[in-house]
């Protein structure tokens, strides 16, 4: 267990992290060697630390050992303790050619919905502090521009608040609402960009396509800077569904591609 | 000058066999089945033992993989499928009476099945595998048909097949079919077991396993004699590998457990299903019956020797083998070992594993760039990974490790240049 406490060494470690010596190796032989003498699963499972983690090493390598996402690759995004639900859609859409990235859709091809359910769970489990995002430096006034519309949206224009449908915190809500705390701007200015082209889809409700397509070239990048140059929140957990502070617009839960109820 | 000679001579040939095709081939030749029997089968149509022996047989075949488009319904059609011809999308097969096959007789069906026409008497595109089906038995066939016939309709309109002139015109298949198709229901060997012959007839026919794993010609057609023998699968880019488990075959030296066990949970001692196989194993093979899988194994493990490829005349490991040991140390050792011995039942070995040492360094390249999971099955519910290493490793760090492993342990595989690897990095993953 001790070689996985290393979150921050882990994007090429992965598996080079294993030495052949390390106990982890040998519990894993052993953890094999039980399952093929018939004790079962069970017993594995409880003499492997962490298995999942081991299981996962495709997703590791990009997103971290324990999903909260690298440094040096600012358009992936964190998975750490975003709702469990919200991960395993996701996880669905690119395994159905709904939401598009090459590499995420040919990993995920061939597992089970059951599989996705705990990969989702696993990685809304991992709780690891948030690391401040290098955000470029933008206009004072967009920067003001970026918080009015995450705090308070603009409803001469239709668009409202990031904070309320991810949570004052920006934490996310459970069960499918993700945070937006501790993403990057890269990553948060392509998927807005995304969105507004069609290029991400929901299965419904689809408001952030009606929602980016109220935003301005200007408004995205305002957001996505404003967003990543917050100090990180010292509480990772997605507020309770019971918190959030208004309903949904009707648009919103109406029509799931988002434009026609 | 001289081209437009040589193009003549060509456009000649083809209607010369296609003639002969229409000659072998013209409607009216088929033996036409007694109104009697057609009669009985048509009432079989609705017998739920039949349904299930059908859902079973489907599963065998893999219908689904085809006639599913990614993300959409069952059997509703709309998967494109990329020749080297164009694309031909696969029609919805459930039985919706305008988009579907609801108008279909089980005549019709078997036509298109056995003699590859459609119910228009056209004729279909083989990227239909009806060159494997037609092997398929009349009863089998109408297990198959039961059950899609019992499916729920799903009303989608089929695609148009976008392909280039003379494909788009269809009778141009009769050349095709003269030179490549031989109709006909599969027939059992009497020098062999019932065990072997059940295997050989789900592997020739229903599991169309040659379509893939058969080498095919500019014209796409299977080499008689390369019969499973391996070859790269059009398009899509990933290499089938030989399934002779005798000497020199791509399979030397696989039990029929480890044939057994990759069929059905995805990974075995030997290797691991990855790219398109294991789309089949989780759809098809995972799903079958462990007699069949053993027979399967019975049938593959009799394929005959195949002659030792040449010796390479002087066998020297790549300039960059050290740098591919170093990387292959950093980043692979760990879990595939230090002598590519690998973990057995989590991760494959790469010495002696047929994906590594293949003919072309496609399987490895590819796999080393796109990692991935051993697919989810039944035998093996969560399996264990492989990080993708194209963001992390340049073309000529992939050359390098790929030839590292290729050339290493009992391994003498021919190296891979960097500039194979940068095309491959490009490839569609479908």
């Amino acid at each position: 267990m001790a070689r996985f406490g290393r979150p921050a060494r882990a994007r090429v470690t992965t598996m080079a992290a294993m030495n052949p010596s390390s106990p982890l190796r040998w519990l894993l032989r052993a953890g094999v060697a039980l399952l093929a003498s018939g004790a079962g699963a069970a017993a594995a499972a409880t003499d492997v630390p962490d298995p999942m983690q081991q299981r996962v090493a495709a997703c590791a390598s990009c997103h971290g050992a324990r999903g909260e996402g690298l440094p040096g690759d600012a358009k992936v995004p964190r998975l750490a303790g975003k709702p469990a639900a919200y991960l395993q859609q996701q996880l669905a859409s690119f395994q159905s050619g709904r939401r598009h990235h090459a590499a995420m859709e040919y990993v995920v091809r061939q597992l089970s919905p059951d599989y996705l359910r705990q990969i989702a769970e696993y990685f809304a489990a991992q709780q690891v502090p948030y690391r401040r995002q290098a955000a470029p430096a933008v206009s004072a006034a967009a920067m003001q521009r970026g918080e009015q519309l995450v705090r308070h949206g603009d409803p001469s224009r239709g668009v409202p608040s990031c904070a309320s449908c991810h949570g004052d915190t920006l934490t996310g809500v459970e069960p499918m609402m993700p945070g937006l705390a501790g993403l990057s701007y890269a990553y948060i200015d392509a998927q807005l960009d995304a969105w507004r082209t069609h290029q991400r889809v929901a299965d419904g409700p689809g408001c952030m396509v009606v929602v980016a397509n109220r935003m301005t070239g200007g408004d995205v990048a305002a957001v996505a800077a404003w967003l990543a140059s917050q100090p990180p929140p010292a509480d990772m957990h997605p507020v309770p569904a019971s918190v959030q502070r208004e309903p949904l617009p009707g648009w919103c839960v109406l029509g799931n591609d988002g434009v026609n109820p | 000058m001289k081209r437009w000679w040589r193009r003549g001579i060509l456009v000649f040939l083809l209607l010369g066999i296609a003639l002969l095709g229409w000659w072998l081939f013209a409607p009216g030749r088929v033996q036409q089945v007694p109104a009697a029997q057609r009669e009985a089968e048509a009432a079989k149509l609705r017998d739920p033992a039949l349904i299930a022996r059908g859902e079973y047989l489907a599963a065998v075949g893999d219908c689904a993989a085809c006639h599913t488009e990614r993300g959409g319904q069952r059997y509703a059609g709309g998967r494109v499928l990329a020749t080297p011809f164009g694309d031909v999308p696969a029609p919805n097969i459930t039985p919706d009476p305008e988009t579907g096959i609801g108008q279909w007789s089980f005549e019709d069906f078997w036509r298109a099945l056995h003699e590859g026409k459609g119910r228009g008497g056209e004729l279909l595109y083989p990227v239909f595998s009806y060159t494997s089906f037609t092997k398929v038995t009349r009863d089998d066939a109408l297990a198959i048909f039961a059950w899609l016939k019992s499916l729920p309709p799903v009303h989608q309109p089929d695609r148009e097949p976008g392909l280039a002139f003379p494909y788009s015109v269809r009778s141009s298949l009769l050349a095709w079919r003269a030179l490549y198709f031989k109709p006909g229901v599969y027939r059992p060997d009497p020098a062999r077991s019932p065990e072997w012959n059940r295997g050989a007839y789900l592997v020739q026919g229903l599991g169309h396993c040659n379509e893939c794993h058969t080498t095919r010609n500019a014209w796409g057609g299977m080499e008689p004699d390369r019969h499973l023998a391996g070859g790269t699968i059009p398009v899509q880019d990933w290499y089938a590998p030989d399934l002779g488990t005798q000497p020199g075959g791509g399979l030397a030296g696989w039990s029929g457990q480890d044939i057994v066990d990759l069929l059905k949970t995805g990974q075995s001692a030997r290797g691991v299903a990855f790219g398109p196989m294991a789309d089949v194993v989780r759809n098809s093979t995972q799903h079958m019956s462990d007699a069949d899988l053993q027979a399967v194994a019975v049938y593959l493990q009799a394929l005959p020797a195949r002659a030792a490829a040449p010796a390479p005349a002087a066998f020297a490991q790549v300039a960059s083998h050290a740098q591919g040991g170093e990387l292959y140390a950093r980043q692979c050792a760990a879990c595939h070992g230090k002598q590519g011995e690998g973990v057995p039942g989590v991760y494959p070995p790469l010495d002696g594993n047929s994906s590594v040492t293949g003919p072309t360094a496609t399987n490895a390249v590819r796999s080393v760039l796109l990692g991935g999971f051993a697919p989810a099955t039944a035998g093996n519910p969560r399996p264990y990974s492989m990080p993708p290493f194209a963001q992390q490793l340049s073309d000529d760090e992939v050359a390098a490790v790929v030839n590292y492993i290729r050339q290493s342990w009992s391994n003498r595989a021919s190296a891979v240049w960097p500039a194979e690897v940068g095309r491959l990095r490009h490839t569609p993953v479908d």
